[in-house]
């Protein structure tokens, strides 16, 4: 007899669990008595700003081309000064020929502009981006020279290695700001990047090294016995089979980057983390934000595991 | 073409030290094909494997075609090109299609073009009898076809001398006969080889000389016919019984 393959059951207990988890948590979220405000958050994407055109001097009005949408009004001053403004048709508030004082407002533009969160997030994205390449490449050389056979070479990368993965980010980034970002007068900006990236160098250095340890000796010797120099036979034979095997490893690394990169917000940099704070400080709608900057970073971390899925497939055609 | 003289190769572990090869001196001539045989342990792949560098010896001379290994200034890498070697495990590059495989080499070391090492790759692969597989993955060919590529893979660099490094002892019984065959017709066409093995039948038919080694030593050295019916020494007599 073949066993029963239902799984039905199990998947009515899971969606059981999960309702009960999320009415658990809306029933004690109901008595504290919170108020909700999910309406306000939009606005922290992005928002129409109504920006004022203002003359800088006294001017009399000379020219009014009405272009559709837009207008444009071209102003004489005393003397020479001549300027143009563009506003929005329906916001003018001038017609040819008026005598305007400094600081009258001709009329509005009404722009869209990018909101903290979305700020936030892009200073996230190339935070992290950077980060990832200077310690990937930070990663390649100091895996390299953990299997090397100069004594020297093999110990600094020991050292950094140990020193970085024996001590907490946090730390790392307060020592970099503070201490390295003070004596040698660097921005916040390069101190985030540069304390992310020797962060994930070392352990990217791990994963590189056990990387090409698992490629077995024959590759190399196959090489070796062609004529190949020993760095023809690590970029065309050694590495590229190492790569695809430290893949999901090198891809864990860097998903938890861009994770630790929140951290940098205590220097300062105004990243996702760093912008949520902000917002709720204007605002006091701490549970939305806090659970859409989460979302955020979710939906960050699982569009990058997916085009990891992906390369995966696409480098197993020669299984 | 090969002058091995007095090769000692110590390997100090911490199980001690082993004398793996113990003072071995042979020569080969050009177009000459020599069968290396003896009991597992013997340092006859050791040896092997001194001669393109892929081991280090610890005391003597070898010298391929006048250029001596124990010589500091040799470039080891020129005389590789010149020296080709097949593996037991095949050691085919996985993450390249058996064309890459055959083509690399020659484009890396002897700065072939593109169109020049692709002509002499697919030559090659029908010479070997395998010209259908050129786009293939590795992992997708049989162990004898793999040993077969790895042979033409060796033969892209134009070697003066190749080594064969127990080339069928990976193989399924069944697929033994098509890499000889192939070891066989290089043999007729008269290159220099070198082949540690197990197959005395393919060292009786084809090799010019058998050098029988046991415990790092060369023990009795004689054509085929000399060896496999009349051998001198007790140690050789005893091995042949056994695998006979």
């Amino acid at each position: 007899m073949k066993a029963a393959d239902n799984t039905w059951p199990w998947k009515v207990l899971l969606a059981v669990i999960l309702i009960g988890v999320a009415a658990g948590t809306w029933g004690a979220v109901k008595k504290i008595d919170y108020q909700w405000r999910w309406n306000r958050v939009p606005q922290y994407f992005a928002y129409v700003n109504e920006d004022a055109r203002k003359v800088p001097f006294d001017a009399e009005v000379v020219v009014v081309t009405d272009k559709g949408e837009q207008t444009v009004v071209t102003v004489a001053g005393a003397g020479s000064d001549k300027k143009e403004f563009t506003v929005d048709t329906a916001s003018l508030k001038v017609k040819k020929g008026d005598e305007l004082f400094a600081g009258d407002t001709i009329g509005f533009v009404t722009q869209w502009n990018l909101g903290p969160l979305t700020l936030g997030l892009w200073t996230t994205l190339w935070l992290s981006a950077v980060s990832s390449f200077f310690g990937l490449i930070l990663g390649l050389i100091t895996g390299l020279a953990r299997i090397s056979k100069n004594f020297t070479a093999r110990w600094l990368a020991l050292l950094y290695v140990e020193c970085i993965r024996g001590t907490p980010l946090l730390v790392q980034i307060f020592i970099a700001y503070f201490f390295l970002g003070t004596v040698f007068n660097l921005s916040r900006n390069v101190c985030g990047v540069g304390a992310l990236a020797l962060f994930c160098g070392a352990y990217v250095a791990e994963i590189v090294r056990a990387g090409i340890q698992s490629i077995s000796k024959g590759q190399t010797e196959a090489a070796r016995s062609l004529g190949m120099t020993a760095v023809q036979t690590m970029w065309d034979i050694v590495l590229p089979q190492a790569f695809k095997r430290i893949l999901p490893p090198l891809s864990g690394q860097f998903i938890s980057l861009i994770k630790d990169s929140s951290l940098v917000s205590v220097i300062a940099i105004t990243d996702l983390t760093k912008s949520g704070r902000e917002i709720i400080t204007s605002t006091f709608a701490t549970f939305e934000v806090w659970l859409l900057v989460a979302a955020m970073y979710l939906l960050v971390t699982s569009l990058l595991s997916q085009l990891v899925f992906y390369m995966e497939r696409r480098l197993a055609v020669s299984d | 073409m090969i002058k091995a003289v007095n090769v000692v190769k110590i390997f100090s572990g911490k199980a001690g030290v082993v004398r793996a090869v113990d003072g071995v001196s042979t020569e080969v001539a050009r177009g000459e094909v020599v069968v290396i045989i003896g009991p597992s342990g013997s340092g006859k792949s050791t040896f092997l494997r001194c001669i393109n560098g892929l081991e280090s010896f610890t005391e003597g001379h070898i010298i391929i075609d006048g250029v001596d290994l124990a010589d500091k200034k040799t470039n080891i890498n020129k005389v590789r090109a010149e020296v080709g070697m097949v593996f037991q495990q095949f050691n085919l590059f996985p993450h390249m299609t058996v064309l890459e495989n055959l083509t690399l080499a020659q484009r890396r070391v002897r700065r072939r073009s593109k169109a020049q090492a692709d002509e002499k790759a697919r030559m090659l692969l029908r010479k070997v009898g395998i010209a259908e597989k050129a786009d293939e993955f590795p992992s997708r060919l049989s162990g004898g076809q793999q040993q077969r590529v790895a042979i033409a893979r060796a033969l892209a660099m134009d070697p003066k001398v190749m080594l064969f490094d127990e080339p069928t002892s990976a193989l399924d019984p069944e697929m033994v006969g098509e890499v000889l065959d192939v070891m066989k017709q290089l043999a007729r066409e008269g290159m220099t080889m070198m082949v540690v093995t197990h197959e005395m039948g393919f060292a009786r038919e084809v090799a010019d000389r058998v050098i029988f080694m046991d415990e790092g030593k060369v023990v009795e050295v004689g054509t085929p016919e000399h060896f496999f019916t009349s051998p001198r020494e007790e140690r050789a007599k005893l091995f042949l019984k056994q695998v006979l």
